[in-house]
């Protein structure tokens, strides 16, 4: 299959690419951004005018749900909306239902992902014994299996010395170690961030600390232990402040932020929305600053869906009690250009903290548009208004406070590996 | 963020879920209607039919005897029929979703939900999900809002101390964990207090406490300071086994009301208690049942207000003030004698026994 993109803009941050131009792809691999290869034929051609051509997304964090929480998503359902969403590659949270802490459940994950007809799902295992905290997963067998990094999800490694030693583990196997700093005890099962919203409504709240104080020691056991981290999902000012100067003392760490965090804050909470309730919480104003400064000065490198499709169910009840996360895969474009339409970072920076950043935190020879490369493609239309509804939504969680919502900018084509997966 | 869902299209009151939102206009008369409310007692015949033919479900998902007989006699004293259910032992613990209560018993054809529940939100979801000629009360969610609590406590002021406008009021004790003082605060800053000062250790107080509107201290001496109504708060006791506070006695000593203490507010200072007490360790009794406190009265007025906000609720209440001295209705007598049975038919009454 030879597919020849043309009159698109193509943006290739990894390759320092903006221009008007021409995508050759043959058998299912990058041929040439440049000049039209001798004697090509294309089997498709897609006019791309006056629309955006740049590497298929890659998300750090996202949950599909299936096997023993199918009534909340399926593969089926949410590489459909991945696809929707221009994704192309994405990182599986290990806390599936049963947790990824055996080879057994990786090759269901593997078994899934071809019967959904989407192959880039990469697993991260879980770090420790049924994410339980306290015994070391089988890393190795798990690296062998196919996953791509190691991280205890959203559960807590019960002490220090546990997490040392995951730690030293994982880096005696080149492990990298994608972690969501928060202690737990300091979160006491709060729900909302320890602020002005929270103390008004009476909500159990987690305060700042619960994820700095996380983050500090994690940053010392990786200058200690050598083991590479990845932080997911920061949320706070401090948090950005501590992995710069980590970054400027010399440590090899990186970090993303999901993209809701990149927008709302505990003010834009409706009284008791459950669509609100997500982990971290959403926090302040001047933590949201933050998160895009941090963005744009390359303190955070990447920007991640933390897709978490729901059924109705989980957020139906009194808003303690409803289950954290938002669906979200949908979001991710719509939302980095409202970033940049705000100046708070540019259009290339945002397609490479979606695209060149995470293959290099993941060290996948991908996120570009280079010749050889895998031909994962986006493109997209800036300008295309479209409404968050049913008819357009794709992924089965329909829990995102964004329902109803008018966002700029929608995906058009998606190719995987040379595939269209995707076609508006 | 305005909470539009306790008002109807007119601006009335449809459900009462907290006191955020409500304006003082609002707040001032529940406490004009409560007053029509409040000689009723006395009578002989206590009784009104203003919710006749009306069911009412005391839905309790937390334990609670006070506030649910307060309730239910100011239900039964409107005329309402009146069902309590103590879900905390029933239907939830059977694994039903609270949803799922809601449903049940809308298709039994009730008119108002009293709800007490142990999380924050629950009252605010219910009036989202139930059906709209439901009106809910929020008889007190998690710790968020206490809202009734709340306005018998500004009506038990308002009959000593008519003018919030020079009254300082100290709330003492559990104010991070408590619904009261959140609804509390919100009142009496809506009704114009002067100052609202707020005395715990570090531990029990929100973050950002100060954006409730109020003062805070940490010294219950300091605090006590000019104040003309001392609100203790309730201590939990499973609050004393965290690591919340050392210990019982030494929250008594820097944090219990006693005479001496009460003697640093203004001489003729009030004190109140939402109960239940825990003598000894946030009060002392001689204060408790001392010349100031005000706290049984506290529990009458709960009657009226309550009686008050659930007629408010029901449209059905009547114009302030023109209701005093109106006790029996020719015919009434029936709609008595049927509620104190518990068991009756009326014609076309859906039949909720």
């Amino acid at each position: 299959m030879k597919i020849h993109i043309n009159h698109g803009r193509i943006i290739d941050p990894a390759n320092d690419i903006d221009r008007i131009g021409s995508v050759y792809i043959k058998g299912g691999k990058i041929v040439s951004v440049t000049d039209e290869p001798a004697g090509f034929k294309p089997d498709t051609v897609i006019n791309a005018e006056n629309q955006i051509v740049c590497p298929g997304f890659i998300d750090l964090s996202t949950r599909l749900r299936d096997m023993g929480h199918s009534r909340k998503a399926t593969f089926k359902s949410e590489v459909r909306a991945a696809a929707a969403a221009g994704v192309t590659t994405l990182c599986l949270q290990p806390d599936t239902v049963p947790v990824i802490d055996t080879t057994a459940v990786v090759e269901l994950i593997k078994e899934l992902a071809e019967k959904a007809d989407y192959p880039q799902i990469y697993v991260i295992g879980a770090l420790t014994q049924k994410l339980e905290g306290t015994e070391l997963s089988s890393m190795l067998s798990l690296k062998q299996a196919g996953c791509i990094a190691v991280g205890n999800a959203n559960r807590p490694v019960k002490n220090l010395l546990i997490l040392r030693r995951a730690m030293e583990y994982a880096a005696s196997h080149d492990l990298l170690l994608m972690f969501r700093p928060n202690d737990f005890w300091l979160g006491n099962n709060g729900c909302a961030h320890e602020g002005v919203v929270a103390t008004r409504y009476g909500l159990p709240s987690i305060p700042e600390a619960a994820e700095t104080i996380a983050l500090a020691q994690c940053l010392e056991l990786a200058e200690l232990t050598g083991c590479r981290v990845h932080f997911g999902q920061l949320s706070c000012k401090r948090s950005v402040i501590k992995i710069h100067q980590a970054k400027k003392y010399g440590l090899k760490v990186s970090a993303d932020v999901s993209i809701h965090q990149l927008h709302l804050t505990e003010n834009d909470m409706k009284p008791f929305d459950s669509a609100y309730h997500v982990l971290p919480p959403l926090r302040t104003e001047e933590d949201r600053q933050y998160l895009r400064r941090g963005l744009a000065v390359g303190t955070i490198n990447s920007i991640c869906s933390d897709h978490q499709p729901h059924d109705l169910d989980a957020k139906l009840g009194a808003f303690p009690e409803t289950e954290p996360g938002m669906s979200s895969l949908e979001n991710l474009l719509p939302l980095m250009l409202k970033l940049v339409t705000r100046h708070a970072i540019t259009l290339k920076q945002g397609i490479a903290c979606l695209s060149a950043n995470p293959a290099r935190v993941l060290r996948l020879n991908s996120g570009a548009l280079t010749p050889g490369f895998s031909a994962d493609v986006c493109i997209f239309d800036p300008e295309l208004d479209w409404q968050i509804n049913s008819e357009n939504w794709k992924s089965q969680g329909v829990n995102t406070p964004f329902w109803g919502q008018t966002l700029k900018g929608r995906v058009t084509h998606t190719l995987q590996a040379g595939k269209i997966i995707h076609r508006l | 963020m305005t909470d539009n869902l306790q008002l109807n299209t007119e601006g009335k009151l449809k459900h009462f879920l907290t006191i955020e939102g409500l304006s003082k206009s609002l707040l001032t008369e529940i406490l004009d209607t409560a007053e029509s409310f409040a000689g009723m007692s006395e009578h002989q015949v206590k009784k009104v039919p203003l919710l006749r033919g009306k069911t009412i479900v005391n839905l309790f998902f937390e334990n609670s005897t006070r506030t649910r007989t307060t309730f239910e006699l100011a239900a039964t004293r409107l005329s309402a029929d009146v069902i309590n259910m103590n879900i905390a032992t029933s239907a939830t613990s059977k694994g039903e979703s609270l949803l799922d209560t809601i449903r049940n018993l809308e298709a039994m054809f009730v008119d108002m939900f009293v709800v007490r529940h142990a999380l924050s939100g629950a009252a605010h979801f219910i009036a989202q999900q139930t059906a709209s000629h439901i009106s809910v009360i929020n008889a007190g969610d998690g710790q968020h809002a206490h809202p009734t609590q709340a306005m018998l406590d500004m009506f038990t002021i308002r009959q000593l101390k008519p003018d919030f406008s020079s009254l300082r009021v100290a709330i003492i004790g559990d104010i991070l964990h408590s619904r009261v003082a959140r609804s509390e605060i919100q009142a009496l800053n809506t009704l114009g207090a002067a100052e609202v000062r707020v005395i715990a250790p570090k531990t029990l107080l929100p973050a950002h406490v100060e954006s409730l509107g109020v003062n805070v201290s940490h010294n219950l001496t300091e605090g006590l300071k000019d104040i003309d109504v001392v609100m203790m708060l309730r201590l939990q006791k499973e609050r004393m086994s965290s690591a919340l506070l050392p210990s019982e006695s030494e929250y008594f000593k820097c944090f219990g009301l006693t005479e001496e203490k009460l003697k640093i507010a203004k001489p003729d200072a009030i004190v109140m208690h939402p109960g239940p007490i825990n003598r000894g360790v946030e009060i002392d009794s001689k204060v408790a049942d001392g010349p100031q406190s005000v706290i049984l009265k506290q529990v009458s007025n709960g009657i009226a207000v309550r009686m008050a906000i659930m007629a408010m609720a029901m449209q059905t209440a009547p114009a302030p003030g023109r209701f005093s001295g109106i006790h029996t209705i020719p015919g009434d007598r029936h709609a008595d004698s049927l509620s104190a049975s518990g068991i009756h038919t009326i014609p076309g009454d859906k039949g909720v026994a």
